[in-house]
């Protein structure tokens, strides 16, 4: 009992980063229709740079900030340099358009930051808490209960802020939107703000725990990639689910049956999705206008 | 005057092939010939996926794992020759691709994507964990061909750059020609059709699984040999070939040259074996540029560099 307790601990904070992420794609691709695969990198940076910021001497809710303000800039560049200028273009396009986003985000910090392995203090020291023979970190509280957080904070804003209301209403339609006076355009940079400064917050959480060095965001990316697609494509409650069962799911596999396929978990999911019910747990089934 | 387009582009490249090395510096230049061949073929098969059939694929350096390891594992433990390892590697991709493809093809778009992106990583994944048979994540040695030495005893004496060089060469030139005549084929047009519209391709009477399965499995096949022939030249193997990483090479390649055109996908498949080649000077900045021309292209030059330019000389008559 203590050890299914203590997979669930482990799957529930690194399955808190997968939601993270996946919300961010939610979010980008809702505004947008692209899915976008430099979500990753965006959780890297967040905990690159309050490493690097905290190393320079700033204290590190300071650190962290910068991190995430740093972060939604490059999320703000993303769409502004190379998601904008290729609207319309085909599905294949846009895809190696975000993979090469990825590449490069990851080819530049390695010369800005460097190839090391980083981390930084826990936020609330190092001392596990005992539940019922097992053990959990205070910073996995900090991770759960910041998803939480911040998907509690997003769902506010979409549903009760004029602006949140705006988002909505241009992912479901955007000349609609247009055409009843919303600014699309800022819409699509808000989206990619908000999206990137997630996955920073994610890395800023999740740092003290899994560690990061400048190549951890593609496998983020995949991971996150899955859970948007368990939860339903689209759906950001879909999203949060997905994410926490991915992590549980990896952590019992983890566990039970093989720590080597462990990884294989998500894809071995993503594929089952696909094929059984590809609207996914949350979805609803779409229809294609011929 | 369609037909003789195909083989004046068969007949420039075979040109091409046979030409440029008497330009060639050094020994050294094989290699990167040879490197560029391979990676030719396997895009190849991206164009008959993507460019004939429009469905993405992310996956398919699991197929040119398969292909590898065939090559590494059967001739040591079953005691296939290496050059039948190769038809028994494209026989094995050929027959996952047939299984996976049914159910993942009947997906779209970012769906296709990322199924075929789960199978590409669930390969490399077996390769990477089970030691007993793979080695693990250092690779494996894989044995020599053999015909270098049957060539040497009937005196004719070639390097290994300058074999592997030939022999990946007329390997491209087979490809191009069997996706070139695949091309203006029934099953080409079938697969161009469902490219514009699947359901316009259904009411016309073609199978439209049917011929994106074949579709898939043909490209399966491309990579599966492609990958058998890397490894056989480098006589050594690692799971990479199977990674995500090498998927989004191959697909990049394509799209960069011009996804819908063989010469312009073998283009792109230059370009991206000689950029690391030109920018080992570089090292620090690789991913960065590497990074930036994918975006570039794909911005400025959305049909990949061939057509976009072909397009550029006729003027704007289209």
């Amino acid at each position: 009992m203590s050890e299914l307790l203590q997979f669930v601990f482990s799957g529930m904070t690194v399955g808190a980063v997968y939601a993270l992420v996946a919300l961010g794609f939610t979010i980008i691709f809702n505004a947008s229709g692209v899915v976008n695969f430099a979500q990753g990198e965006f959780v890297m940076l967040g905990g690159m740079i309050t490493v690097f910021a905290h190393a320079s001497g700033l204290p590190l809710p300071l650190a962290a900030l910068i991190a995430v303000a740093v972060t939604a800039a490059v999320g703000v560049a993303l769409n502004r340099l190379a998601i904008e200028p290729a609207r319309g273009a085909p599905v294949v396009s846009l895809i190696i358009i975000t993979i090469g986003a990825s590449i490069f985000i990851r080819g530049a910090s390695q010369l800005v930051f460097d190839k090391q392995i980083h981390s930084f203090p826990a936020f609330s020291g190092d001392d596990p808490i005992h539940v019922l023979g097992a053990t959990i970190l205070t910073q996995s509280l900090w991770v759960i209960g910041g998803a939480i957080a911040i998907f509690v904070g997003l769902w506010l804003f979409f549903t009760k802020t004029l602006l949140g209301r705006a988002v909505l209403a241009t992912s479901n339609n955007r000349l609609a939107a247009q055409l009843v006076g919303i600014n699309t355009k800022f819409v699509m940079t808000l989206s990619f703000a908000l999206s990137a400064a997630i996955g920073a917050l994610g890395g800023v959480l999740v740092t003290p725990i899994t560690l990061t060095s400048y190549d951890v965001g593609l496998a983020l990316a995949l991971k996150g990639f899955a859970a948007a697609m368990l939860g339903g494509m689209g759906n950001p409650k879909g999203a949060f689910v997905g994410g926490l069962l991915l992590g549980l799911l990896e952590a019992l596999t983890a566990g039970y049956l093989s720590s080597q396929y462990k990884d294989a978990a998500a894809f071995i999911i993503i594929l089952a999705v696909l094929f059984f019910m590809p609207q996914g747990l949350f979805g609803r089934k779409s229809t294609d206008r011929v | 005057m369609r037909i003789s387009t195909k083989y004046w582009t068969l007949l420039f490249l075979a040109a091409l092939i046979a030409v440029t090395p008497f330009f060639f510096p050094s020994g050294y230049y094989f290699r990167v010939g040879s490197l560029l061949f391979v990676n030719g073929l396997a895009v190849t098969g991206i164009v008959i996926l993507t460019g004939y059939a429009g469905q993405i694929s992310l996956g398919h350096a699991g197929f040119a794992g398969i292909g590898g390891y065939a090559c590494a594992l059967a001739p040591v433990h079953w005691g296939v020759p290496p050059a039948l390892a190769v038809v028994l590697g494209a026989a094995v991709s050929g027959v996952l691709a047939y299984l996976v493809g049914r159910p993942i093809l009947r997906l779209k778009g970012y769906y296709l994507g990322v199924a075929s992106l789960g199978f590409g990583i669930l390969v490399a994944m077996v390769l990477n964990n089970e030691r007993a048979l793979t080695r693990g994540p250092d690779g494996i040695e894989v044995p020599d061909l053999g015909l270098r030495g049957l060539l040497k005893d009937w005196g004719l004496n070639l390097t290994n750059g300058e074999f592997w060089y030939v022999v990946t060469g007329i390997c491209l030139l087979i490809g191009a020609w069997i996706a070139l005549n695949l091309h203006s084929s029934p099953t080409g047009r079938a697969l161009r059709a469902l490219h514009g519209s699947e359901v316009a391709a259904g009411t016309v009477g073609i199978d439209v699984a049917r011929v994106k399965l074949q579709a898939f499995v043909i490209s399966a096949i491309y990579a599966s040999v492609a990958g058998s022939l890397l490894a056989l030249q480098n006589k050594f193997i690692t799971p990479d070939v199977a990674g995500f990483l090498h998927s989004v090479e191959m697909v990049t390649m394509a799209v960069l040259g011009g996804v819908s055109s063989v010469p312009g996908a073998i283009l792109g498949a230059g370009v991206l074996t000689l950029l690391p080649q030109v920018l080992t000077v570089f090292a620090e900045y690789e991913q960065l540029i590497l990074g930036l021309v994918m975006m570039l292209v794909m911005i400025f030059l959305p049909e990949g560099l061939v057509p976009s330019i072909l397009r550029r000389l006729r003027g704007r008559d289209e």
